[in-house]
């Protein structure tokens, strides 16, 4: 059975992963097209970041077959994951420190919801605005 | 930018959504508290602004949201200037004859002059920009953002985990992952009102929320926000 990761607010369908002992392993394939990181020589890289696998640990991250355990990766980074086995769905969380460096960087986090008509707003759209972000519940 | 009612565009756009074929109900205490009357209401049910949609719950996990209403003023450039807060919120309601679903007058006042003292600073930033008063330093900000811990953060991942189980179908197994991150952060209000809420509609603020708020004791529901 295939496993979606959602990885950064986006669904993957994996087809090279397997579970084994609770860690989710993933092909390098999977790996960066549900995450974005990918096996380099000097470690695993996104974008402009690289994260060195320490020599001693190497195994607990890679397998022989070319194998990435993504679980193992996100507990390196302090990031929660969560998963639900008879769904076959993981979700890789943020770390605790990222919101409050995020609230803290200057800018206000961006996002992008549809208004009652369906058509989408961003935050950002209203850059040279004051903006007062005012929150109700349907409860 | 800031209607005579305030947030009634905010509640009338949200129960527009959820119950579109049904009159818009606003419970007497909450209208009472809120300040708002007949005209007003109907007249700001019709928002000018945008009134989004937020599913997942994205802003409330982005902006430390651990409750409803609560407001972050958002300057020109884009900067947080006073982070998420109650708007105007407060405790009053926990005052209420669950009998005769009346607030004693005095609570309503109050109620009143706590949301008029919000929608004056506000109305004091909009006139006053980086020069009002209201406006948090930066280190005001870093004070009032507190520390997230490692269970609030697996309490938003399985939130989010039961938002993708309950969007694809699978009510029961997001039933449980609700009921996890209700457990883990039990001072996120958004959390196990909205698992109380999926389950049945209305429970929200039926017995087992009022239970929830009783076992506050002498805690607050809604933090006070000094102006």
């Amino acid at each position: 059975m295939a496993i979606t990761v959602l990885y950064d607010e986006r669904a993957f369908a994996t087809q090279g992963e397997r579970i084994e002992a609770g860690e989710l392993w993933l092909s390098a394939g999977d790996l960066h097209g549900a995450t974005g990181w990918q096996m380099k020589p000097e470690g695993i890289c996104r974008d402009e970041r690289c994260v060195p696998i320490p020599p001693a640990r190497r195994s607990e991250f890679l397998a022989p077959d070319g194998g990435f355990n993504l679980s193992a990766f996100a507990r390196h980074l302090n990031e929660p994951v969560v998963h639900d086995d008879e769904a076959g769905v993981w979700f890789f969380g943020k770390a605790p420190g990222a919101r409050r460096d995020a609230l803290l960087a200057g800018e206000a986090p961006d996002f992008r919801l549809p208004d009652l008509d369906g058509k989408l707003h961003a935050l950002s759209d209203y850059r040279g605005r004051k903006v007062l972000l005012l929150t109700w519940a349907s409860w | 930018m800031i209607a005579v009612a305030f947030d009634t565009g905010g509640y009338a756009a949200v129960e527009k959504f959820v119950r579109p074929a049904e009159p818009i109900v606003v419970p007497a205490p909450m209208r009472a508290i809120m300040g708002w009357t007949e005209e007003q209401y109907d007249r700001a049910a019709v928002p000018t602004y945008p009134c989004l949609i937020d599913e997942q719950h994205v802003v409330a996990e982005r902006y430390d949201m651990a409750n409803v209403p609560l407001a972050v003023w958002i300057d020109e450039a884009g900067t947080i200037v006073r982070s998420a807060e109650p708007a105007g919120a407060t405790d009053g309601f926990r005052q209420m004859d669950r009998a005769t679903f009346t607030l004693p007058e005095a609570v309503v006042a109050a109620g009143r002059a706590a949301r008029a003292a919000y929608v004056g600073a506000v109305r004091d930033w909009v006139a006053h920009g980086s020069a009002s008063r209201y406006v948090l330093s930066p280190a005001a900000l870093a004070d009032r953002i507190g520390e997230v811990s490692d269970a609030d953060a697996r309490a938003a991942a399985s939130f989010r985990l039961g938002c993708y189980l309950r969007e694809n179908g699978r009510a029961d197994a997001a039933a449980r992952w609700f009921a996890e991150a209700a457990k883990l952060a039990p001072d996120r209000w958004n959390y196990f009102r909205q698992a109380l809420d999926l389950n049945e509609k209305g429970s929200a603020s039926g017995p087992l929320f009022q239970a929830a708020v009783k076992e506050l004791g002498e805690r607050p529901y809604y933090p006070s926000v000094p102006l």
